[in-house]
Order: structure tokens, then sequence, then C-alpha cells
């Protein structure tokens, strides 16, 4: 999903940039008011941290025969609110822009938005919308998380095609044929996110309950006889 | 684990391995590259008189580099999840000990 360095023009990099900093801060004070409150939690964090790495490092073969990546942002969002997987996100891009020449630094702006900041908020907003009608655990879960990794990939597409609009179709155009190529690869690894992501969450549930039980993923009832 | 769990990491075993055996090569593509560079293909096409104005700082010397450091990646990501995994493992094991012991007292 990265766009690749020095893909962006100047002023959208910027833009993007600026975008994502107040998120960042936000982020920050978020993980730290909560870690501060529930320093029991500093594990899962780690785990939620850790799960973003290992998955943002799988570059899974897709349907349309091309390769991408799952995030691992939904994981933390569900768990430690939206906010706080901001900073998770951008630790990663860094290493990945620095280490890898995957994304890069002028793009990572960008990149942060729609990997660490509509990714994660999505997840979020998609777990309360489907734990308020209702649904069980797994079910909330899995949807969150798998939209949430869809969403940064539409976002990317849009991003890439704000900055290159077609010269006959404009935005639309161009926003249809980036998302062919990022949002469409994205749904087979999509689901296996949101499959990964309901594994992990269940087996919190069995081994963490103490440190979670506060937390809203968990007040959701587990699916019957689950 | 469960027989729901098994069920789903042969779901995710299979949304991995069926793309591999399902698609056929596209012409002028090469088959199972990364997203990114047909994005960067894509822009050629509709801007094609862009030119990337920043180059990475670092690139890594090869393709065996690269994906050295994405294991690496990985692998630190995985290392974290398996820590907490035989920790909680061990955790209820002992928990459970603990709590036979205090029946076997009790009695």
């Amino acid at each position: 999903m990265h766009i690749m360095e020095g893909f962006l023009p100047p002023a959208h990099a910027l833009g993007w940039a600026a975008v994502s900093v107040p998120f960042l801060a936000w982020g920050l004070r978020s993980m730290g008011h909560s870690l501060q409150a529930h320093p029991e939690r500093r594990m899962l964090l780690g785990v939620a941290a850790a799960f973003a790495f290992l998955l943002s490092a799988l570059k899974l073969p897709s349907v349309t025969g091309s390769c991408s990546h799952p995030t691992g942002v939904g994981l933390g969002a569900l768990l430690f609110g939206p906010a706080a997987m901001v900073p998770v996100g951008f630790v990663v891009l860094l290493f990945q822009a620095l280490l890898l020449a995957h994304g890069g630094l002028t793009t990572l702006g960008a990149n942060v938005f729609s990997m660490a900041i509509v990714g994660p908020f999505v997840s979020y907003g998609v777990f309360r919308a489907a734990a308020t009608l209702g649904a069980h655990r797994s079910l909330a879960v899995f949807l969150a998380a798998c939209l949430g990794d869809l969403a940064t990939y539409v976002t990317t597409s849009a991003q890439l095609a704000l900055a290159f609009p077609d010269a006959v179709g404009g935005f639309e155009t161009s926003f249809l044929k980036f998302a062919g190529i990022f949002a469409l690869t994205q749904v087979p690894i999509a689901i296996s996110e949101g499959l990964l992501t309901v594994l992990v969450v269940n087996a919190m549930a069995r081994f963490n309950a103490h440190e979670l039980r506060a937390l809203p993923v968990m007040a959701l009832r587990p699916r019957e006889g689950a | 684990m469960k027989a729901r769990s098994w069920l789903l990491w042969a779901a995710i075993v299979l949304l991995s391995v069926l793309p591999l055996c399902l698609t056929s090569t596209p012409p002028g593509a090469d088959l199972f590259g990364g997203s990114d560079d047909r994005a960067r293909q894509a822009i050629g096409t509709i801007a094609p008189h862009y030119r990337p104005w920043f180059a990475p700082v670092f690139e890594p010397a090869s393709s065996e580099i690269a994906s050295l450091l994405f294991a690496l990646q990985a692998a630190i990501g995985a290392g974290v999840i398996g820590y907490w995994l035989g920790l909680s493992v061990a955790r209820e094991r002992a928990r459970k000990h603990d709590a036979s012991e205090r029946d076997r007292r009790a009695d």
C-alpha cells in the first residue's frame, strides 16, 4: 500500500504530513494515558504492535497476480482505541521507509494517514457499529479488521488519484485505476487479516481476561458454543 | 486448539495459496510482483513526465538483502507474540496447578 519515495508531488507530501502530525501527537498522548491508567496492559500493547510489525512484513499473493501485505493495525485499534495505533503504524512505516526502501520519507505522511489513521479509525467504527447491532464478538472483530485493512488501500488509491488525476477522466478514472491495483488485490488479504485478528482476540480473551476486562471488545458475547 | 480455530487457520492458508494456483500470467506484467510496482507503472501511463523528486535514503543492496530485512521485521513481531503466547499458556497451567493443589489440601 505504500506510496513510493518521491512519488507524491511536494505539495501533496507536505499536505498529508500536516494532516497526520496532529493525529500522531494525539495517539502518543492517548497511549501514554492508557498505559498510566492500566500498566498491566503494557504487554498486550506490545503484542498489538508486534502483530502490526509481523503482518505488514508479509507480502501475500492475491488473485490479481500481484502481492500486497496486510496492515495488522485493526487489532490494536479494537483493544486500545484507534488513536493508540497511530504511533505504532508510524514506527512500522518509518522502519520500512528507512531500511527497506518500501514507502518513503517524503510519502510518510500520506502512508501514515492511510495505514495508521484511516485503517484503525475505520476498524474501530465498524466494530462499534457491529457491536451496536448485536453482532457476536468474532463477527464484529472480523468485519472491523477486514474493512479497516481494505479502507487503507482505498485511501491509498484516492491519494494517488488526487496527485495524478487522469488527463481525460480526472480523479474518478484515476481512482478506479489505482483501486483496481490496490483495493482489488487487497480483498483476499483483508479477509485473511480479519480471520487472523479473530484468532488473536480469541486467544487474548482466553489468556488475558483479567487485563482486558474493562475493554469494550471483551464486553461482547462470544459466539454460542465457542 | 478448538476445531473452529483450525478451520480459521485452514481458511487463511487457502486464501494465500489459492491465488498462486488460480492466477494466470497477465500479458506484459511480471506475475506476483508488488502492487506498489504496478502503481508506479500506472503513474507512468497517467503522468508520463512525472519524475520522482526524492530517492530512498538507503536501498537494500539486492532483493536477497531486502527479503532478509523483511524476514527480520516479521521475526521481531513473531518473537514478541510467541513470548506472550508462551507466557500465557504457562501462566494458565500454573493457575490450574495451584487450584488443584488447593483442592487437594482442602480435602
